[in-house]
């Protein structure tokens, strides 16, 4: 048995060191948020976030996740309570088949975590690694500096949950 | 505390030198009279074509371009054992780059390293090695350089500490190590040897990164190719010293220079990832001479005739494991399912017992592309990897390095890792902050 720590709640999780992270969290956990893609760290459909960063979980083995705070859209707020970044990607519409969105909003969050204003090149920048086949990319980049707008105020700044 | 004491020692030397060759008036150079910029129109468009593909084996947009600013239009600090100097303006803008140089002033910069005003340029322009190029080929740079789109862009101040910033002693420095003139040719060799001799010893500048320096920053003479350093990366030894477990041929070196990887050595990251790109609009003929004269530079391939992987061996993996539990576990969930697929590169993993950045004497390389990943290159079929950097502590880092380096490298292990490791992650702090600098969509990523 392996603790993983997730959503702030550690969990007994019955699986290999080298399972990957999404699996354990799609499977196991039954957290479904982030996408399995390719499978191969270079489509970000999977991102989630570790001890504040991004991370693409379908190539991050639980070996390297002992005693990190995984975070996931989950854990960021609810249909009835959504964060500032769901919110933001709502009032957007920036998702069209909404496959990739879950990770751009996990990005998204880890950048504006450690950069409440960033630039539109910083923006495209961070997301760079996560990609959209819709072509929603200006609604995203909106979308996310909407976010910032809203983290900004204090209603917003309900965002205590990321680890 | 000897390195400083090398540098002190060098400086008293330069400065002596410098003196007494100001004595002789050595340190003049006159100034050649501005011209109008030339119309473009007025250039040959064969010459200007020729010129481009020379830029690009000169590796030129790599120091004279930054991510946000002008093509050519300088602006690059390039961190020096003596402060940064920063790329000049290479585009045909009069005011602030070489629109009002003639002919003749860009060919005396490249013979000899002497500004259109007279000054003495520093060596972080290749010149010891572009010296070597011809007035020909000077002539159709020029015309390339030329008919671009000038940029009104001035460069960075260098930030040089005393007495570096004394222009002057560049003076004594280039009586110490600066030999203008040609390559000589070999008329043993047959002629793509040579034009790999001319390109490789001039215009391409490979010693610049692949010659280790003295303490006053020149290329050492009697290590010629023996791995230097660049941007927190090992530039590999590429002459008889070289670590690569199996030996450079010259198809092999053609290959890699052409597609960036090879299946029995690995792929080009970091500074050397530029220079292939660069290289992609070269002729297979440059290409093929650079390849032919390096793989001579290396030495004859093993006669055995052996298959890269019987040629190479590894620790069997319960040893290696024994060595580093830590590292043998995080191999086995992050690496092995693409570094042990047996998928022929690009589409699986190099076989890390290959690989010269583990068995090189510098685990930096390594280090750099566990972090930061192997990139896709676009419009070629590459191999990729994702970066670790988010998802690998530091701790973690130094295990995995120190068991990839018994298992493969079959070397003593490498000495303190978490300087590696740490360098590296500034080295990767220092990209991402290249990376969200506001960029022309016209740009390439840089670095």
């Amino acid at each position: 048995m392996i603790t993983l720590k997730v959503n702030g709640q550690d969990h007994q999780v019955d699986a290999d060191p080298d399972t990957p992270l999404l699996y354990v969290l799609r499977n196991d956990l039954e957290l479904n948020a982030a996408k399995f893609g390719c499978g191969l760290g270079q489509c970000g459909s999977c991102t989630v976030i570790v001890d504040g960063k991004a991370v693409q979980s379908c190539v991050t083995p639980l070996v390297l996740l002992a005693g990190k705070q995984v975070t996931t859209l989950e854990g960021l707020g609810t249909l009835a309570a959504p964060a500032p970044i769901q919110r933001a990607f709502i009032e957007e519409q920036a998702a069209q088949c909404g496959y990739c969105i879950a990770g751009m909003m996990m990005r998204a969050q880890a950048l504006l975590m450690r950069n409440p204003k960033p630039t539109d090149a910083q923006i495209r920048a961070e997301l760079e690694p996560n990609l959209c086949r819709c072509g929603t990319h200006m609604r995203i980049l909106r979308a996310v500096h909407r976010a910032a707008r809203l983290m900004d105020t204090a209603d917003a700044a309900s965002d205590r949950s990321v680890r | 505390m000897a390195r400083r004491l090398r540098i002190i020692t060098g400086i008293a030397a330069v400065v002596l030198v410098a003196g007494a060759a100001a004595g002789f008036g050595v340190a003049w150079r006159p100034s050649i009279a501005a011209i109008a910029p030339p119309r473009p129109d007025t250039f040959n468009p064969d010459l200007v074509k020729r010129g481009r593909d020379l830029a690009a084996i000169g590796n030129c947009s790599t120091c004279h371009t930054v991510r946000g600013g002008g093509n050519y239009a300088g602006g690059l600090p390039v961190p020096t054992p003596f402060g940064t100097v920063f790329s000049s303006n290479i585009t045909p803008d009069a005011a602030t780059g070489i629109g009002s140089w003639p002919e003749a002033a860009f060919v005396r910069a490249m013979r000899s390293g002497v500004s259109r005003d007279g000054r003495h340029l520093y060596p972080t322009f290749p010149y010891d090695h572009f010296t070597n190029v011809s007035d020909a080929d000077d002539r159709a740079l020029y015309a390339f350089l030329m008919t671009r789109q000038p940029v009104s862009a001035s460069p960075p101040a260098n930030q040089l500490s005393f007495p570096f910033n004394f222009r002057p002693l560049i003076t004594g420095w280039k009586l110490l190590y600066f030999h203008g003139g040609d390559v000589p040719s070999n008329v043993a060799k047959g002629a793509e040897w040579n034009r790999g001799a001319y390109l490789v010893e001039g215009l391409a500048h490979c010693g610049a990164c692949h010659t280790p320096r003295n303490a006053l920053g020149a290329e050492r003479v009697n290590a010629q190719f023996a791995g230097g350093e660049v941007d927190n990366w090992h530039a590999y030894a590429l002459n008889d010293t070289s670590h690569a477990p199996v030996r450079w041929t010259a198809d092999a070196l053609y290959a890699y220079l052409r597609h960036g990887w090879q299946a029995d050595h690995g792929t080009a990251r970091g500074p050397m990832a530029e220079v292939v790109s660069n290289l992609a609009s070269v002729p297979d003929s440059d290409v093929r001479a650079i390849a032919a004269y390096m793989a001579d530079i290396s030495g004859a391939p093993a006669p055995d005739g052996k298959r890269p992987a019987d040629a190479v061996a590894q620790s069997p993996p319960a040893v290696a494991a024994q060595a580093d539990p830590a590292g043998a576990a995080i191999y086995a969930a992050a690496c092995a399912s693409c570094h042990e697929s047996k998928r022929p590169l690009p589409y699986g993993g190099v076989d890390l017992a290959l690989s010269t950045a583990v068995t090189s004497p510098d685990p930096r390389n390594l280090a750099n592309i566990v972090l930061a990943g192997v990139g896709a290159v676009e419009g070629e079929r590459s191999p990729i990897m994702p970066g670790f950097a988010a998802s690998i502590d530091d701790v973690q880092m130094a295990a995995l390095l120190n068991y990839l380096r018994v298992r493969f490298g079959k070397r003593p292990a490498w000495n303190d890792l978490d300087k590696a490791v740490r360098d590296a992650r500034a080295a990767q702090a220092v990209s991402v902050a290249a990376r969200e600098a506001p960029a022309e969509s016209s740009q390439r990523g840089k670095p």
